[in-house]
């Protein structure tokens, strides 16, 4: 195959109708959602959970057919030799609903982190038992991750909340704090969904002792202690989740309970969905930055002045200069993200470029929407136009799934070929 | 269908490249640059890979199909090995690109099949002018009509091999119209006068003089496209990417040297490597080095694939514009990446720097 920057035809198309939701379900209530914190996008999550739902239940199929063929995976047979396009599909839905609006994206009912861990790692019995939910019904449902605690942020290995196992019952005691849960809420309280929790069952044992368990909703002992009051994406639910002596089944861990010294097969498996969601990110990022750079090309053009691609540096005016530099910033990393999403589509090991998407785009979004807020003076910082919340909204891009900062250690390992104790 | 993989007779070429820009480019460059020159064997040796040779039909003697990706590719390897050489190597295609593009029938029978054969045929192009407000739209050399034929007037700068060139191809603004147009003239034509080689901060093997037009006639049939307009925003769009990809290569020459040096070089009992403050520096370098060649990919892929001409205008412009920045950004790095030693010529880095402020003024001195 040659190098090719071509979306295809069927993507584009599903792209402009997620557009059009985006228009008249997202951009309609987004202010009125970020005025008024902890209020739910009750239209856009009846819109999506009918098409959600059927998704999930399509890959569930498939799914739990993959395991029952002995892990022989049909998608891949099926494409006739040509790459997938799941991951690609995905990167344009989640930059298109981001150009309406993060916050609300985010409450895109679903089983969101939670789903792709129990995808990764989970028993076909697992899959079954916890991912059914998401793919039936009338009632929408979430799923969500625990991992960030009061005193363990970038680092996960500090986690403090433990997982105990009750031989008599057979049960995990869970013990501990979340905090910076995004959909905390909504998967234990508005739904009978699930969080993915993260505990140690070994603290000497460092990240080989870190497991996942799936705690569901109505567990005794889980409550939400809190939803947190942001700078962005308002619509979006931060929960703090509290376990004080939380029981759940013994089958509810994902992957091995053994603690291993090395490879961790639990922490691997998990940890390897960032591969996936760190593209993923950094499409959110790119919607939102679009949104940010069309809006004052829009205005620009309103009040006469257009952006030239063929004057050289010295006869264009300032604004030009950074309307260019906001607009080659945003396609550097929007190809940084189609090639990292290119590889996932094909198989290929990933991480070094799903970080380098992460960090361009994080960071792009950032400068890109704090400049369009300068650029357009009084309209921009105005709270009647979405400009200031597009920049409020963007900056988390550069926060979660790994801040700018730890993104790009992870690329400086990787280029120096040096472990996370060569280089902290 | 999305792909990141160059096809395999691609990969061929790169790797071919690769060899040349490693064993002859490389271990030269700082003697070329000391010596401002790059000597003729070295030239021939690149001219055999057959570079613009491939881009000219088989029926004008060459033996390919034009590829605006495969020239990216070509030019990023080639610029790894050494800035000015490349330049030097592939300034006639300054001269054969726009004949491919824009000649006339009779343009491309006489002069391509010149530009096929195994040794580099002496021809370039003359577009830059001196001073500080150079726009390729609007050139202070003029042309105007006269009789039968076409006479023009003015300086330009930096013309790369101009002497001892066979053919310039000279663009000038209309002194009516304002269009900007192409006319082939030779060596030994009136009124041209080649009054000084360039002395510049870097690229300094090769040879780039100041021109000057007073009165020289050119034949009707000696215009590109006949004296009717040229698209030459498409040309200025190629000049754009030729930019991006040999701004590329210059990056990825400066992000690899600092990565070793900085794995090697000890200080406090532990390579430099290892301190974040180096780190993401370096890795800052990587990610720009990728970004700016996904760019220049992307756009060379929009005229590949025949895109609409405001598009691929758009998509040349800004990869250039973000080469401009990010090739300053990443060989700063890599001279504060070699902190003192960076300093002196010995190490490659400071040539790096230099090659690079220059890409905002090379519009005209490469094409892909």
């Amino acid at each position: 195959m040659p190098i090719s920057f071509e979306i295809p035809e069927p993507i584009q198309q599903q792209k402009q109708m997620v557009n059009f939701v985006a228009e008249s379900t997202m951009r309609t209530v987004s202010r009125q959602l970020d005025e008024n914190e902890h209020e739910l996008p009750n239209e856009f999550i009846q819109t999506m959970w009918p098409i959600m739902r059927d998704q999930q239940a399509a890959t569930l199929k498939k799914q739990l057919e993959k395991a029952g063929n002995g892990g022989d995976d049909q998608d891949k047979k099926k494409s006739n030799g040509k790459p997938r396009t799941t991951y690609l599909r995905l990167t344009e839905m989640v930059e298109e609903l981001s150009w309406g609006d993060v916050g609300i994206y985010l409450c895109i009912p679903s089983p969101q982190l939670a789903g792709s861990a129990i995808e990764a790692v989970g028993t076909p019995e697992q899959k079954e038992r916890f991912l059914r939910r998401f793919a039936e019904g009338d009632k929408p449902v979430w799923g969500a991750m625990a991992m960030t605690e009061p005193g363990a942020g970038s680092d996960t290995s500090a986690i403090q909340t433990t997982a105990v196992l009750d031989e008599e019952t057979n049960e995990w005691i869970l013990n501990g704090e979340k905090i910076f849960c995004t959909s905390g809420q909504l998967a234990l309280e508005e739904s009978n969904g699930l969080v993915i929790v993260w505990a140690t069952v070994d603290r000497s044992a460092g990240r080989a002792g870190m497991k996942p368990f799936v705690v569901e909703a109505n567990t005794p002992g889980v409550s939400v202690t809190k939803s947190e009051i942001k700078h962005g994406i308002r619509a979006s639910n931060t929960s703090s989740i509290v376990f004080d002596n939380a029981r759940i089944p013994y089958d509810n861990i994902l992957g091995s309970p053994e603690v291993k010294q090395k490879g961790s097969a639990g922490f691997k498996g998990a940890m390897a969905t960032f591969d996936a969601s760190r593209p993923l990110v950094a499409a959110s990022a790119l919607g939102v930055g679009r949104a940010a750079l069309g809006f004052v090309k829009e205005k620009l053009a309103e009040a006469g002045i257009e952006i030239p691609y063929n004057l050289p540096y010295h006869k264009l005016t300032a604004i030009q200069r950074d309307v260019l530099e906001m607009e080659a910033q945003l396609k550097a990393a929007r190809l940084l993200t189609l090639r990292a999403i290119a590889m996932l589509d094909r198989g290929q090991h990933n991480s070094l470029e799903a970080s380098m998407c992460k960090v361009k785009a994080g960071k792009s979004v950032t400068v890109v929407t704090q400049k369009a807020v300068e650029i357009l003076g009084q309209m921009g910082y105005s709270r009647e136009w979405l400009v200031e919340k597009w920049m409020r909204d963007g900056k988390i891009n550069d926060i979660y799934e790994g801040t700018g900062q730890i993104n790009l250690l992870i690329v400086a390992r990787r280029i120096l070929n040096y472990s996370s104790k060569d280089l902290r | 269908m999305l792909d990141f993989t160059p096809t395999e007779e691609q990969q061929m070429l790169v790797d071919a490249i690769k060899r040349y820009a490693t064993n002859d480019l490389q271990p030269n460059a700082h003697k070329m640059d000391e010596n401002s020159e790059v000597p003729e064997a070295i030239i021939q040796k690149g001219w055999e890979i057959g570079l613009i040779p491939a881009s000219i039909p088989e029926e004008l003697g060459g033996f390919g199909e034009y590829s605006a990706i495969t020239n990216v590719l070509a030019l990023e390897e080639l610029a790894y090995g050494d800035l000015a050489s490349t330049l030097k190597l592939m300034a006639p295609s300054l001269f054969a690109y726009p004949i491919l593009f824009n000649g006339t029938d009779d343009q491309r029978a006489r002069f391509l099949p010149l530009l096929a054969e195994e040794k580099p045929y002496p021809a370039t192009a003359a577009l830059n002018e001196p001073g500080i407000s150079f726009d390729p739209f609007a050139q202070q050399t003029t042309v105007a009509r006269e009789d039968d034929c076409f006479v023009l007037n003015g300086v330009k700068a930096n013309v790369p091999n101009a002497e001892g060139a066979e053919w310039l191809l000279v663009y000038a603004s209309d002194s009516e119209t304002g269009q900007v147009g192409g006319y082939l003239v030779q060596n030994n034509a009136e009124g041209l006068e080649i009054t000084r080689r360039e002395k510049m901060m870097g690229i300094q093997g090769l040879a780039a003089y100041q021109v000057q037009l007073s009165n020289v006639r050119v034949g009707a049939d000696l215009a590109l496209n006949g004296g009717d307009p040229i698209d030459f925003q498409r040309l200025i769009d190629h000049m754009n990417i030729g930019v991006a990809a040999v701004g590329t290569g210059v990056m990825r020459a400066s992000y690899e040297y600092a990565i070793e040096y900085a794995k090697d070089r000890v200080q406090f009992g532990q390579p430099i490597a290892t301190k974040q403050a180096i780190a993401f520096m370096l890795a800052e370098c990587a990610i720009e080095v990728d970004s700016t060649r996904l760019l220049a990919w992307e756009a060379a892929w929009h005229i590949d694939e025949g895109k609409p001409a405001a598009e691929i205008t758009k998509a040349a412009y800004l990869a250039r514009e973000y080469a401009n920045k990010a090739s300053l950004q990443v060989t700063d790095s890599g001279v504060q990446v070699l902190g003192g030693h960076g300093f002196i010529r010995e190490h490659p880095v400071e040539r790096y720097l230099r090659n690079a402020r220059g890409l905002p003024v090379f519009t005209g001195l490469t094409m892909a």
